[in-house]
């Protein structure tokens, strides 16, 4: 094993409890993205290219998309949902 | 159940699943040292046999083709499936370029730095991507990939400028009928090998000579039907996405603000 596949698998460890370890949904897809980076090192330093190729387009571009809109939809509804109980009592 | 006794039987499973792994760690061959006989085989015929020089490729469009064709229209399905819950919950006819306040949605956080470097990016990803396209069966790549590559062209003009601009690019019927035809090209290829070769997806084309972009029989087709119906799937799914958040009901007072 050469010591750029060492890195690349303590990077992957590394960033994956990143991950998990980060509380807040917004930060957490970009942790998400560094540690897709991490993923297609990895696969690039074990001779899978394809494979790195396939990580990189979904974990950098497909998947943070979908996620960040889906946050931002949640965030009007609560405000919206927080502008009505406004409404209702009176009071901020 | 109380901390303690969540503790225990957290401690039971964990131990159990520690040895089943360090059991099944141990019995694994040394690193680099396992050649599968599948391996070796399929790295000496699809160069030989197939002129193709990614054997990934070759693989994907060549031995498990029927595979491909499964995973093609499980994607079709995924994407035909959030279209219609998120239009359903939208509970809105779809009118493009008539929703009120669509010309306002932009991303008004989005910095000079960021304008200019998605316009940079533009013709590039479309290059990469038309590369990795073309290129499935001689460089690694293919149309899974290029097609990721290719949908985020249009993603960059949203980070460049309006939502509307990107829509202009690619209106959703557009994006509908190359997810379509991107499927269909791909199952009537298939077809193709049935007519011409007398088996489902048989290759019937001219190998052409290794190396070279018209090679590999029916590989580089299968990569460009591919390419068109991710392009088109995940650019759909993204508009979906996007129309739940930046346009929405009309009765939200926020979206001019990036997420």
């Amino acid at each position: 094993m050469t010591a750029l596949q060492i890195i690349a698998l303590v990077l992957v460890a590394l960033g994956g409890a990143a991950v998990v370890l980060t509380p807040e949904p917004l930060r957490q897809t970009m942790v998400l993205g560094i540690y897709g980076v991490s993923l297609t090192l990895l696969f690039f330093v074990f001779q899978a290219p394809d494979v790195a190729l396939s990580e990189i387009v979904v974990t950098g571009i497909g998947l943070p998309l979908i996620v960040l809109a889906a946050l931002r939809k949640i965030r009007q509804q609560e405000q919206r949902n927080g502008d009505e109980e406004e409404e209702r009592t009176g009071e901020p | 159940m109380s901390r303690p006794v969540r503790l225990g039987l957290f401690l039971v499973a964990g131990s159990g699943l520690a040895a089943m792994l360090v059991i099944g760690f141990t019995g694994l061959p040394d690193f680099g040292s396992a050649h599968e006989l599948v391996g070796s085989v399929v790295n000496l015929t699809e160069p030989t046999l197939r002129h193709a020089t990614d054997v990934v490729t070759a693989l994907n469009f060549d031995i498990r083709a029927f595979d491909t064709l499964g995973e093609e229209f499980i994607l079709f399905a995924s994407v035909a499936g959030v279209a219609l819950l998120l239009r359903h919950m939208r509970d809105e006819p779809e009118q493009e370029g008539t929703t009120p306040g669509i010309e306002d949605h932009r991303f008004a956080g989005a910095s000079d730095g960021l304008k200019l470097t998605s316009l940079v990016l533009i013709p590039l990803l479309l290059a990469f991507g038309a590369y990795l396209v073309f290129h499935g069966q001689l460089t690694p790549g293919g149309g899974f990939q290029g097609g990721v590559v290719l949908a985020a062209g249009p993603i960059a003009i949203l980070l460049a400028g309006r939502y509307l601009s990107m829509k202009r690019v690619a209106p959703k019927r557009v994006l509908e009928g190359a997810d379509s035809l991107g499927a269909a090209a791909y199952a009537l290829i298939g077809l193709g090998g049935l007519i011409f070769a007398g088996v489902y997806l048989k290759d019937p084309l001219p190998l052409g000579a290794s190396g070279h972009l018209l090679s590999s029989g029916m590989m580089p087709l299968n990569s460009i039907a591919v390419g068109l119906e991710v392009t088109g799937a995940f650019l759909l799914t993204w508009t979906e996405f996007l129309d739940q958040s930046m346009i929405g009901p009309p009765s939200s007072s926020g979206g001019t603000e990036g997420p």
